[in-house]
Parts: structure tokens; sequence; C-alpha cells
């Protein structure tokens, strides 16, 4: 009888895949690299919302940790801290924390490298979209803080209630709305995906003017149950993860919709490699209440074609907590970033 | 006369916040009194370092001992055999709010208890994070008002203030959550959910439980549990099916086995919080006991002077004649040489 168990396993596997599937897709082999990052004894990783590389390889990581708090005794609740921003370089080694005590800094969602090296973090709580330069210096700023929150947090949660009260949140501006990801055109153009709170993609030229925003709530195509993670290819066509509505959303650069992905599950980290001939990556990441469903990662044309897929959910090495963030520079070797298991990995695939 | 009134209800209420006296006493009776030795100036800290509430304490193989404990922030510390600091583990963690148990595996890994985050943390014997389980709840959803209605519905990943873990002989994991559910998770040594007992109701049945408050795991895989509010331990076998229930021995405020070919088990009724009236008479004292019941004796009593107990709510009992206890309300950790063969039966 005890032979036959990994049967079984599978054959539970294969009945638990997606009515939708038509063909099975292709496994990547792949390997997880042994501690990519030698952190201090003094630093911990928290929740792991973005990893991020620039063109020299080193290596960014956006983190919830520390601890978020409220202050008392104020004349309003005011509340500060809980992410952290640090540099590793192509080795792994510890480099330096870039924004300590940042205002900006509460709840950490992602950072990505523009091709001049800036570091960019997006902050869901602060509803912060930050361009540090290559120094780590504060470069530009899109939206803005709640001065102060609400005690307690009005059940009926919205733009009122999260981003507290803030004039504007959710208007067609750079007022966010727990945003989740940046991403750049050929011409510098910037690309906010907004996010949790709204459901929106608002678009700003280089110098931050705003330009247009596009989407709202809604299931149709062109809107967003959840705006979770964006990426523009080398033609500027812009890649929306939809999370709610499991989807991948594909817009042209002035916001109309061409298509969408429905066969990958919950998009919620993307990434578009560089090159010529470029590939996404999309990660069908599982709630963070659950390891025994989803967590796989997509390899896809841009066309939406399926090259293959790695992974699952769970808490080993080449399993996957809830990844929020992958990093596709080199097209074979990704950098994960992971809620549920506060860390990331280095992948090779092969 | 209104002010009397409200001191009186108030006085009222407090008697009623808690157990009954006599639920607090232990049934056993004419059990041997082991006698013991605290260690003087066991742990030795740094000028500026203070412990708070001492609620987590474990050693390793090599005796170095760790205390998790509620300070400013929760911290972890770490001493060597001696008592020395050697450093501290876990310093900002996402994982650290409000410690409640720290227990160290055959391995030696470290294992962090946290009620204030929900995250149970397996640390490398290093202190480099190697597995999380549970969730912290999102900071993101903002000052979130605090819950008072029935208990949410458990769910196989997220903890609901947990309290302690434990490991077999199959690094199967143990976890007793907690204080808003009422159950024992077993998950597999590589953090998946294997099975439940209990659910996020309490009760009074064999396998139900009201605050599971700790646990600890003998080399057949069986799960003692402090079963507290219901003022008992329960045994679970390796698949968490009911087997016995001692409720001879006070409170089931926290429960360690010992190690070796022959092991025994310490059960402490702690004295409660709040230092209420006559309670310290009739609790503090910790039974060692053999795994099927037998009582073989106690020691300690309720204090707050050195080589008493204020609270005890961690023993580490690697070495069944060495306990390290951990004590809530004197923000204090003893280590307890117990002298078993001069035990003598005392009537109390």
């Amino acid at each position: 009888m005890k032979c036959h168990l990994p049967l079984l396993l599978t054959a539970a596997v294969l009945a638990a895949a997606p009515a939708g599937a038509q063909t099975p897709v292709p496994e990547i082999a792949f390997d997880s690299a042994p501690n990519p990052l030698a952190l201090p004894d003094d630093i911990y990783l928290g929740e792991t919302a973005g990893v991020a590389t620039n063109s020299k390889g080193d290596v960014f990581v956006f983190t919830r940790t520390g601890h978020p708090t409220v202050s008392l005794g104020t004349s309003r609740t005011f509340a500060h801290g809980g992410s952290r921003l640090f540099e590793f370089d192509r080795t792994g080694k510890f480099v330096r924390e870039i924004g300590q005590n940042s205002y900006g800094f509460m709840y950490a969602q992602q950072v990505r490298i523009d091709p001049q090296d800036n570091i960019w973090v997006v902050d869901q709580q602060t509803n912060y979209v930050i361009k540090f330069d290559p120094e780590g210096r504060v470069a530009m700023l899109l939206g803005r803080k709640a001065e102060a929150v609400t005690v307690p947090t009005p059940a009926a949660r919205g733009p009122q209630a999260i981003a507290g009260g803030a004039p504007g949140a959710g208007e067609q501006t750079d007022l966010f709305d727990r945003p989740t990801d940046v991403a750049w055109d050929g011409a510098g153009n910037i690309y906010v995906a907004d996010g949790l709170g709204n459901a929106r993609v608002a678009k700003f030229n280089k110098n931050g003017v705003f330009i247009k925003s596009w989407g709202a709530k809604g299931t149709e195509q062109g809107n967003f149950g959840t705006a979770r993670s964006i990426a523009v290819d080398a033609r500027g066509s812009v890649y929306v993860g939809d999370g709610a509505n499991k989807r991948i959303e594909v817009f042209d650069s002035d916001g109309n919709f061409k298509t969408q992905y429905t066969n990958v599950g919950n998009p919620q980290a993307l990434c578009i490699t560089p090159g010529p001939n470029q590939f996404l990556y999309s990660s069908n990441s599982n709630p963070p209440n659950d390891i025994d469903v989803a967590g796989e990662i997509y390899k896809m044309r841009l066309d939406g074609s399926i090259v293959g897929k790695f992974g699952r959910a769970g808490k080993l090495p080449k399993e996957f907590g809830t990844v929020n963030a992958i990093d596709c520079r080199n097209e074979n070797t990704l950098y994960v970033g992971e809620i549920g298991n506060m860390r990331v990995q280095k992948l090779t695939l092969r | 006369m209104q002010r009397c009134l409200a001191s009186l209800s108030a006085v009222a209420l407090m008697l009623c916040a808690g157990p009954a006296l006599a639920q607090l006493k232990a049934k056993a009776e004419n059990v041997p009194e082991i006698p013991y030795d605290s260690v003087p100036n066991f742990l030795k800290l740094p000028a500026g370092e203070y412990l708070g509430e001492a609620v987590g304490v474990a050693t390793n193989s090599k005796g170095h001992t760790f205390v998790y404990h509620r300070s400013a922030t929760t911290r972890l510390f770490e001493f060597d055999q001696n008592g020395n600091f050697l450093k501290e583990i876990g310093k900002g963690y996402y994982g650290f709010e409000f410690a409640h148990s720290v227990r160290v595996d055959a391995e030696d890994n470290i294992w962090t208890v946290d009620e204030g985050s929900n995250v149970v943390t397996k640390f490398s014997p290093e202190g480099k994070v190697l597995m999380v389980l549970g969730r912290r709840p999102p900071a993101v959803l903002g000052p979130v008002a605090t819950y008072t209605g029935p208990n949410l519905p458990a769910q196989k990943y997220i903890f609901c203030r947990p309290t302690d873990v434990g490991w077999d002989p199959q690094e199967d994991i143990f976890i007793s959550d907690g204080y808003c559910n009422n159950r024992v998770v077993k998950y597999d040594k590589n953090g998946r959910f294997l099975a439940q007992v209990g659910s996020e109701k309490a009760g009074k049945e064999p396998g139900q439980f009201n605050l599971p408050h700790g646990l600890s795991v003998d080399g057949q895989g069986n799960v003692y549990v402090a079963d507290r509010s219901n003022f008992r331990y329960q045994v679970l076998d390796n698949n968490l099916k009911p087997k016995a229930v001692y409720d001879n021995v006070g409170v089931g405020w926290t429960v360690c086995v010992s190690q070796g070919p022959h092991q025994y088990l310490f059960a402490s009724n702690s004295n409660p919080n709040g230092n209420r009236p006559g309670s310290w008479a009739i609790t503090g004292e910790i039974y060692k006991m053999e795994l099927d019941g037998t009582i073989l004796g106690r020691f300690g009593h309720a204090s707050k002077e050195f080589g008493g107990f204020q609270v005890v709510h961690m023993m580490d009992c690697r070495n069944p004649n060495e306990i390290v206890v951990g004590e809530i309300e004197s923000w204090r950790v003893q280590k307890l040489i117990l002298k078993p063969q001069a035990a003598k039966a005392v009537t109390r």
C-alpha cells in the first residue's frame, strides 16, 4: 500500500488543477541558492515585500520589519515605523540601509530599480512612491502620507479610513490608496499600480507631472478587482496584475485595453525581462493563510503563451510563501521576495 | 454611600474575575517535599540591560540559557552555561511583539512563540530565521478595535495568541493555540498542517481545551498539554487522540518533560496573577511526576523573595535535577538544584 502513495498524491494534484488548464504546463527545473543574503547579526528581514537588483547586480530589499507603532498622548494618533530598505552587493554581502526612519516607511510593498539605477519604493500604508537616487538620497516623491490615523479604524474601509482622510485620496491625482507597484516606459513615464484601496493605474511623466489615470474597481475589461502589480515592456505596453480577478490585463501606454490573460491565477508579482526577446514572469501567489494551494511561478511570452512553471507554496527552499516580488533582470537568475517566509530566494532556472 | 457601593462592587468584580480559591488548590495530598537550592546570581546581565516579564526560558545542549521576555519591546537573550550574557537574538524582528514561550529542539534550534504577533519562529543555533509559522496581522489595516466577540473559526496556518511549541522524535511540530483558539495543532517538520484537536471553542471534554497554555512532548511522541482554565493537564497520543487527564496538581499553567532514558513530567501550579488574598498559601508549587501521572514530589512556593516563585510561566527541565524557571511577576529567572534523594513525605 505504501508504494502507491506517491501515485495517489500525483492523482490528487492533477485532480486539483484548474479546470481551465487545457494542456499540461511544462515544469521548469530550478535551484535555490542557500543563504543568498548575508544578514548582519542585528538585522532581521520581516515580510519581504520587495526585492530588486540594479545594473551592477546589487540587491535591494524592502521589508516589513521592526514594529509599526502609534504614539499615545498626542492631539491626534500618529502612526510610524515598520519598514526598512536594505542594500546588498551582488555576492549577498550587506552594504547599507537606506531611508532609516523615513517618514514614508510604514508597510513595505515594493522596490524597483529604473534604468538609471534609481531606487523606487512603494509603501502601502504611507501611500508614498519614493524615488531614491543611486546614492540613496530622496529624488522624487509621489503621493502623501495621511497626517494621522483614525482610532479605531472605521469598519467601513475605504480611502478615508486607510489614507486617514487625506483630501483627494483615490481621486485622479497622485494621492494613492494602498499603492502596490511602479514601472516606467522607454520615455521615463511613470506608471503606478494603485492598488488595493483604489483600483486604477496612474500615469505620470518623468518629472512627476500627473498625466492620466485609468480603471476603477470592477470585473469588466479595463477595470480591476485589485491592481496588485505592474510591468511595462519595451514597446510601452502596460501589464497589470489584477489579483482579485485572477488575470493579467494588458494596455497600451495610453491605457487602452488590449488583451487579458486569465490562466495564471493571482498575479501578485510581475516581472518582464530586459533585452530584445522579453519574457513575463507571474507568480500565482498563495494566500498568506494557506500553503496548501497555489504558489507556482509562470514564465510566459508577452503574448500570454506559457513557457513553463516552477515551484509551489511551502516553507522549504524552492517553495514559496506568498511571493510579492520577482526580479528578472537576468532571465534565468531570479530573486523572489516572500511575505510568508520572511526571506529572499535567489533562483537559478535550468 | 455611593462611593462605598462602588468600591464594594469593585472588590466583588475582582473576586469574580478569577477562579474560586478552592479550585486553585491541588487535590493531591501528602506529597513529599523535594528540597532544592536556587543558584545565587544565576544570570549576569550587562549594565544597562534588564529582563522584563521572564515568560520564556529554555536551555540548549551546551547548557546555554535563552530568555524570551517582555521588555520595552519583546527580546530574546542568550546566556552561556555560567550565566554570562552572550548576545541578543532577533533584535527588531517582526515576529517579536509579546513574548510567550521559547523552546530549544533536539538540534539546538531556538523556537519562539509570540502571542502578540501570532508568529512562531524557528531560529538556527546562530540566531538566523529558518522557518516562520503563522502571520502577524497586517499593520496596513490600521488601529483595529479590540475584538470582543466569540472566537473566530480556527485556521490551519494562522494562530490566535499561541502559547507553546514542542516536537516529537520525527520532528513533527506541535503548537498550543492559545488564548483565542482552544486547540493543539500538529505540523510536519516542513511546516505543513497535519491535524488539530480542539477548535476555536473552549470545552471541558477530553480533546477540548480551555486555554491550552503550554505543552511538552515525550520520547514516544505523546503530548502533554497544560489546559489552564480547565485546571488540568491532558495527555494526547501522537495523533492528538486524548489518552489521559491529570487533574490533581492544580492549575495547568506550564509543563515540561525532561530528557534522558527516564523521563519525568514537571507541572506548575503557578500562583495566579494579581496576588489575591489567600492564594499564596495554596499555590505556587511545582510537581515532579512520572509520565503516567504518578506524583513523586513537589517543590517551591509562592513568594516574591529569591528561592520562591512569583507566577512561574515556564520551566526548562532538560536535566530533571536542574530546573530553570521563568517568572512573570518577579522579572526573574532562577536555576533550581533539586535534591530528590533527600525528599521525604510531609503532610501539609
